[in-house]
């Protein structure tokens, strides 16, 4: 005699769960709309819009210098590279060229940025697939980043430091002595990370063969950065479309093979060592000079000289409250963020605001491949999944 | 707890007061609530370094029912806001709100039409942090006054 | 790929302009598909990655759709740029790059361009129950409230 569950159960429709927005592991207010049959993932639709802030309207509100510190708060765990990505558009537009001191303190900071943000991302995916010690060890490490950046230039996460014609000030040389030293031994603390990680049997259970994407799925959804790197595509915007000098220097861009949760950890993990070799090589061969482009109509003139002539003052002054026009046109402009590609669409009616400021993110096409990463997965690998994508939810919305 | 009707405004009451305002404020414990960069700072708070676990907060608790403090960290948009009150009605009291943050406290440097200009807009709020994002000593700060707080209230007129 | 452009897509396109190291092409809402589909499959093209989709409200009544597209194999950009009226519909190109899904919600939420042959346009970013659409430039930065 069959049993009345099993009858009731025969045939049963699919279950619908809801996921957040408010959860421990979807890594800022995210929801996902789950469809399950049984245990089993049959469609994941992720519906967006918590963190949307309006900031690209905001952008045509303010002067192109007033947008710097809002691009900091999109993608929140890499502020420094937004800044970058954004301060290159303006600066394609403007047709302004870089100080080569400038252009190497922008390679070694957004390096350091992106160890900073592979290390929150690595200790918060771990932490949810349930390893809880290595977020504590990562965060370690990232409080020195956040020291070396408060050195340069007194903030821990949003800087802001990067500006149009350069950066905003010379970095102290303790900072350079700082980062030297983290640098030489920052290998041995990711061979730490992975000798708690990479052979642990647990580890490889929960994310081998999980949430695997193809490499031609991947770049038909728009998908870039690691995730798109472990499938297999050798494509990253420093090495094949090189920006801020990026061409100078040694590195290798890590590849994986299968597209799943581990190599896309693999595939990150490797590049925080190709990250610190790319920061030594700007550290040792920083150039001397001016770190501001000499173009008096967009760089403010140096605080002295501000504090003390006239002229000086009003030059300022006029560039704060005014703003400067940027010529008519379009640009843009795109760099390697952790995530992806991180592009900067900005159209100019040759006013001192933008016209249109289009963000192009790496999270919102990235997490459009959620639903093919997550077709015929248990639900419990859909936490490994989602953190495997690393999204922040900051630019996603925008 | 109604003693305190039969037996006054005696050292009883006030002794009662002072050990549940005690265990109250030592052992807070916060609901997991990250919005945007502010919850990277709070993260940052509950690591090694800063250790919020000092100050009693040993777990975040991912269910607001099992929650005593709900820190806002971040932007409240106005697609979050619902969310935001359901997750802050879930809660037993006694609770606490913290806004931690600009984009909590006021809005931010967000004054667009999607955000919500500052929490308490949605329900009361017992301690303002400032910050963009306010520094991880910032919001241990928040939870001192927060304890100071707590030590000053009474459960006289309260049901337990 | 500049010459690639002109020699290949020549009479389908309405401009190709150049300008800050970019190119650019500006194509009719009719012609929109066929370049799409030929921008993507010819070997001398293939650009397979949509970078971005956006719109832009460029006020007097018009839109303005901006493809960005990427060939990883050219190592090369190109922008696409569609004119369109207030209320005209384009044809959605999510059929060709699935990427552009999303891209397209966000347009019609954000701006209003109807894309037709999408598969789900609904609104993505704004809350439920949102009327209106922020980006156009008659609406204001504080709401309409």
């Amino acid at each position: 005699m069959a049993s009345p569950i099993a009858a009731a159960t025969a045939g049963s429709e699919h279950l619908i769960l809801n996921m957040g927005p408010q959860h421990p592991s979807t890594h800022g207010v995210l929801r996902v709309i789950l469809e399950l049959d049984g245990e089993v993932i049959v469609n994941a639709e992720p519906v967006i819009g918590h963190l949307h802030r309006g900031v690209e309207k905001l952008a045509e509100h303010m002067t192109y210098n007033q947008v710097i510190p809002l691009m900091d708060r999109l993608d929140y765990c890499s502020p420094l590279i937004n800044n970058l990505g954004y301060v290159l558009a303006v600066e394609k537009l403007l047709g302004i060229e870089i100080p080569e001191r400038a252009v190497a303190l922008r390679v070694l900071l957004s390096e350091l940025t992106r160890i900073q943000s592979h290390l929150i991302w690595l200790g918060t995916h771990a932490l949810d697939i349930g390893a809880m010690s290595p977020l504590l060890y990562m965060f370690r490490e990232r409080e020195e980043i956040l020291d070396m950046y408060e050195e340069v230039w007194g903030a821990r996460m949003h800087l802001a430091y990067f500006r149009v014609g350069g950066v905003a000030a010379d970095v102290p040389k303790s900072f350079l002595v700082r980062a030297r030293k983290f640098l030489s031994g920052f290998y041995e603390k990711v061979d730490m990370y992975e000798a708690l990680l990479t052979e642990n049997p647990i580890w490889k259970r929960r994310t081998q063969g999980v949430g695997i994407i193809s490499g031609d799925d991947a770049i038909a959804l728009g998908l870039s950065g690691p995730g798109l790197r472990a499938s297999g595509i050798d494509w990253d915007l420093r090495k094949h479309l090189p920006y801020s000098g990026y061409d100078r220097y040694e590195f290798e861009v890590p590849r994986g093979t299968r597209g799943d949760v581990y190599d896309r950890y693999l595939v990150r993990v490797a590049e925080m060592r190709q990250a610190t070799r790319i920061s030594q090589q700007a550290l040792e061969g920083l150039p001397g000079g001016p770190v501001l482009a000499a173009a008096p109509r967009v760089v403010p003139p140096e605080k002295e000289r501000v504090l003390t002539t006239i002229e000086g003052l009003i030059h300022h002054f006029k560039i704060m409250m005014e703003g400067y026009s940027v010529p008519e046109g379009e640009v843009y402009a795109a760099v390697e963020s952790p995530r992806g590609e991180l592009g900067f669409y900005i159209r100019s009616d040759g006013g001192p605001k933008p016209y249109r400021l289009k963000v192009r993110t790496p999270s919102f096409a990235n997490l459009e491949s959620l639903c093919t990463m997550a077709k015929g997965q248990m639900i419990a690998d859909m936490v490994a999944i989602i953190g495997s994508i690393d999204i922040v939810l900051g630019e996603v919305d925008r | 707890m109604g003693i305190e009707e039969y037996l006054g405004n005696t050292v009883l009451t006030t002794t009662l007061d002072k050990v549940v305002n005690w265990a109250r404020k030592s052992s807070i414990w916060p609901a997991t609530f990250g919005l945007a960069c502010c919850a990277i700072e709070m993260m940052a708070t509950a690591a090694s370094r800063y250790d919020i676990a000092r100050f009693g907060s040993e777990v975040f608790r991912a269910s607001p029912r099992q929650a005593d403090l709900l820190i806002v960290a971040g932007t409240v948009t106005q697609k979050m806001a619902p969310i935001v009150k359901l997750i802050y009605d879930q809660m037993p009291n006694p609770k606490w709100v913290i806004a931690m943050g600009a984009c909590a406290a006021s809005g931010g440097m967000f004054k667009s039409y999607a955000v919500v200009q500052g929490v308490d807009e949605l329900f009361p709020v017992d301690v303002y942090i400032p910050g963009c994002p306010p520094r991880p000593e910032a919001l241990l700060w928040g939870i001192i006054k927060l304890q100071e707080k707590i030590e000053r209230e009474t459960i006289r007129g309260t049901t337990l | 790929m500049k010459e690639e452009l002109t020699t290949h897509l020549g009479d389908r396109l309405a401009a190709v302009t150049e300008a800050c190291g970019e190119l650019t092409i500006t194509v009719l809402p009719e012609q929109l598909l066929a370049v799409a589909r030929q921008l993507r499959d010819q070997e001398a093209f293939a650009f397979t990655f949509l970078a971005d989709l956006t719109g832009v409200d460029c006020a007097a009544g018009a839109f303005e759709a901006v493809y960005h597209l990427l060939s990883m194999k050219h190592r090369s950009r190109v922008r696409i740029k569609v004119r369109i009226d207030r209320g005209t519909e384009l044809p959605s190109v999510a059929g060709i790059w699935p990427a552009a899904n999303w891209y397209e919600r966000e347009a019609y939420d954000l701006l209003g361009i109807t894309f037709a042959g999408h598969p789900d346009l609904k609104r993505i970013l704004t809350p439920d129950g949102f009327s209106g659409h922020p980006l156009r430039k008659e609406y204001p930065l504080r709401g309409e409230k």
